[in-house]
């Protein structure tokens, strides 16, 4: 379809992204008050020291409740938000040291897909425009093309008949449909990483699992990887290759899918596979939940973060801060106390 | 339970949102009851008309809808014929209401105890603020709100705090109905499980019957005793929530329930991909609403709409597979699971 050499290219390492350490703290705004008295400057630690790579062709879930620190990290993984310290390699580059222009070529090979494709949609533009923008932006030498390559690509993702849906408005098409019409929008400049940020949210049971489908369909046809930005960790079953568990911007457990969901390691990791309701009236959750509700990431737990929650907490965990362990192949945890967990059997 | 005490009997409840593209039929005909302390799911997609029929249950739907018909009986009265005064009794003291988002709910410069304060002075006038504040302070200590959190104003508490608040503010006049319209969903997990496990726990200590509206579908399987689906503005299927996750009856619950995503490793590995999305309701299919994206779908099902009958004890469904007609063809059905 397009030139794709960088895809191809024999002397390419086995990361696409590459994170180290990574922070992303936002500044509070102080008072006037606070100025005067020459108060502290706070920070809002939205990501604090997170390291993770991401593997050509995989598919690597970030999940976590409101305040985890998923999205913030998505971005900064794209150069959408710049880092407070730490490392961001695309493809060998480091993000940072790029000047803006060659960024900004560089996003050609790293699109996003949100939440709300309503909001994502230019409400005046037509479909086939809306997903035709990429194209001029990226590719303008062949504009003569363009047309096709849409059509092409709306057919992909099952804007069918394509040429019927091309001068339609976003305010004509159903929530499903508009999702589709996102996908199209990132794929069209031929991507290598796409951020998929929540993108079925919004969909309903039935158009969700055609959506997943076609995620999946599509990261295959186009040798995609993605970074897939979930609060569902019953979604992310179906489409996730490995998976971080977030809390309060760190990582406290990491793995492929099936490991972690099959032998989660943390205690939190554990009560957020319990809390999520399954589909059977016979297998109620009976495992208490923990108490309270994710802290303030102003001022974030001593040690452990999750020491205040955790029903297991000894006096370490308020003490000092747990490190990722490997303790299964390719699993880390950061807990103290994992290895209580490695016999228990899961179904 | 094996003896029910109908709270409220919905009978034949029409609603109908007239727009500029014609009449939208966003609840049709549509019955059901709901027993004294049970927790009735009632589940569908978008647009299928569940907060619809929510919202109407207390007569709160609001120009451009209208309810077009229909009977809502309460304790063996009539709501419909309540004028506005009884309905404002009613609303509150017999039937309370938590909503998605408890921030649009409460008021941003009103404190918890007084939000609690008010409610109760509303409909009791001669309560003083001393009694008041006390049966608010008893319900707060049972919802596991801490005292302190009396004085805190909405903004300052958690969003799960918030949901309690409004759970308690439905609890404090002695509702005996509680509809909860997506209640849990703008929670986290976590929190959501805890506030599902809080409804249980009221539902057991007070008596009060919870009609949980949802797209849940999950949710519903952890929480309820029974469950409705709807469908496109239809009540396509009701009954005992084991019965129903176990053998669904009707094919769109059917197809439903085998596209939720389950967390469970090896279970339903492969979703099913339910064909089309929902119709638009200002021109809604012909016979059965679901007839369009029905793998069983029947010549009979474009012609007539069907009935909701009962099949077994307390298992209703609204599918032709399951009736007959003098124009049904036999050999066109498929032997359901």
């Amino acid at each position: 379809m397009k030139d794709n050499g960088h895809k191809n290219s024999e002397n390419q390492n086995e990361y696409l992204v590459e994170i180290k350490d990574l922070r992303k703290w936002f500044p509070v705004p102080t008072t006037f008050i606070g100025q005067i008295f020459n108060q502290e400057r706070e920070y809002v630690r939205a990501v604090d020291g997170v390291s993770f790579n991401i593997r050509r062709g995989e598919v690597l879930g970030l999940a976590g409740e409101s305040g985890s620190g998923k999205t913030t990290i998505g971005r900064v993984s794209i150069g959408l938000e710049e880092k407070t310290e730490g490392e961001v390699h695309f493809d060998g580059i480091d993000l940072s040291k790029l000047p803006s222009e060659d960024l900004r070529k560089l996003r050609r090979r790293m699109q996003v897909i949100f939440q709300d494709p309503l909001a994502s949609l230019n409400p005046r533009m037509s479909l086939g425009d809306a997903i035709r923008q990429g194209l001029e932006i990226h590719y303008p030498e062949t504009a003569d093309q363009h047309r096709d390559i849409v059509i092409e690509i709306m057919e992909k993702v099952g804007l069918t008949p394509a040429r019927f849906y091309y001068n339609k408005f976003p305010h004509q098409i159903s929530g499903g449909q508009r999702q589709r019409v996102v996908i199209a929008r990132a794929l069209v400049t031929n991507p290598d990483l796409v951020l998929a940020d929540e993108p079925i949210a919004m969909a309903d049971v039935s158009v969700r699992a055609l959506l997943l489908d076609l995620m999946v369909k599509i990261k295959d046809e186009l040798n995609l990887t993605y970074l897939f930005i979930t609060h569902d960790l019953a979604t992310a079953k179906y489409i996730c290759d490995r998976i971080a568990i977030l809390y309060l911007g760190k990582i406290v457990e990491m793995g492929d899918l099936r490991e972690v969901y099959g032998h989660p390691l943390h205690p939190y990791t554990n009560a957020l596979l319990a809390a999520v309701p399954v589909p059977d009236p016979h297998e109620r959750r009976k495992e208490p939940m923990p108490k309270g509700e994710i802290p303030n990431p102003i001022h974030p737990p001593s040690g452990c973060r999750f020491h205040p929650r955790c029903p297991y907490a000894k006096d370490i965990c308020s003490e000092e801060e747990p490190i990722l362990r490997e303790l299964r192949p390719g699993h880390v945890v950061a807990c103290h106390f994992a290895e209580m967990f490695l016999d228990k059997k899961l179904s | 339970m094996t003896e029910h005490k109908i709270l409220m009997k919905i009978c034949d409840l029409s609603v109908t949102y007239t727009t500029r593209l014609g009449q939208v039929s966003a609840v049709d005909k549509v019955s059901f009851d709901i027993y004294k302390g049970e927790i009735l799911g009632l589940v569908g997609e978008s647009g299928c008309g569940k907060s619809t029929m929510g919202k109407a249950l207390m007569r709160m739907i609001q120009p451009p809808g209208q309810i077009t018909g229909g009977q809502i009986i309460f304790n063996g009265e009539d709501i419909m014929t309540y004028n506005e005064n009884q309905m404002r009794d009613f609303r509150g003291r017999k039937v309370s209401m938590i909503f998605q988002d408890p921030m649009t709910s409460l008021n941003p410069v009103q404190r918890v105890d007084e939000h609690i304060v008010e409610a109760i002075q509303v409909h009791e006038p001669k309560t003083k603020v001393d009694e008041a504040l006390e049966r608010a302070g008893t319900l707060v200590r049972k919802l596991g709100i801490q005292k302190r959190r009396m004085n805190s104003y909405p903004h300052q508490l958690s969003g799960g705090m918030r949901q309690r608040v409004m759970v308690g503010l439905g609890l404090v006049l002695n509702a005996d109905l509680i509809v909860a319209d997506e209640a849990t969903t703008s929670l986290d997990v976590i929190v959501e499980a805890k506030l599902a496990d809080q409804l249980r726990d009221i539902r057991d200590e007070f008596g009060v019957s919870l009609l949980v509206i949802t797209h849940n579908i999950a949710l519903v399987a952890e929480l309820s005793d029974r469950v409705a689906v709807m469908y496109a503005g239809h009540l396509v299927e009701i009954g005992n929530v084991e019965p129903i996750f176990d053998n669904p009856l009707h094919p769109y619950t059917k197809g439903l329930l085998r596209s939720i995503p389950n967390i469970k490793l090896n279970e339903n590995e492969d979703l099913y991909k339910m064909a089309g999305e929902p119709p638009n309701l200002t021109h809604p299919p012909s016979g059965c609403r679901f007839h369009p994206r029905c793998p069983n779908a029947m010549p009979i099902c474009q012609k007539y709409e069907p009935e909701l009958v009962e099949i077994s004890s307390g298992r209703l469904v609204k599918c032709w597979l399951y009736l007959d007609h003098p124009e049904k063809e036999q050999d066109t059905i498929e032997v359901p699971a």
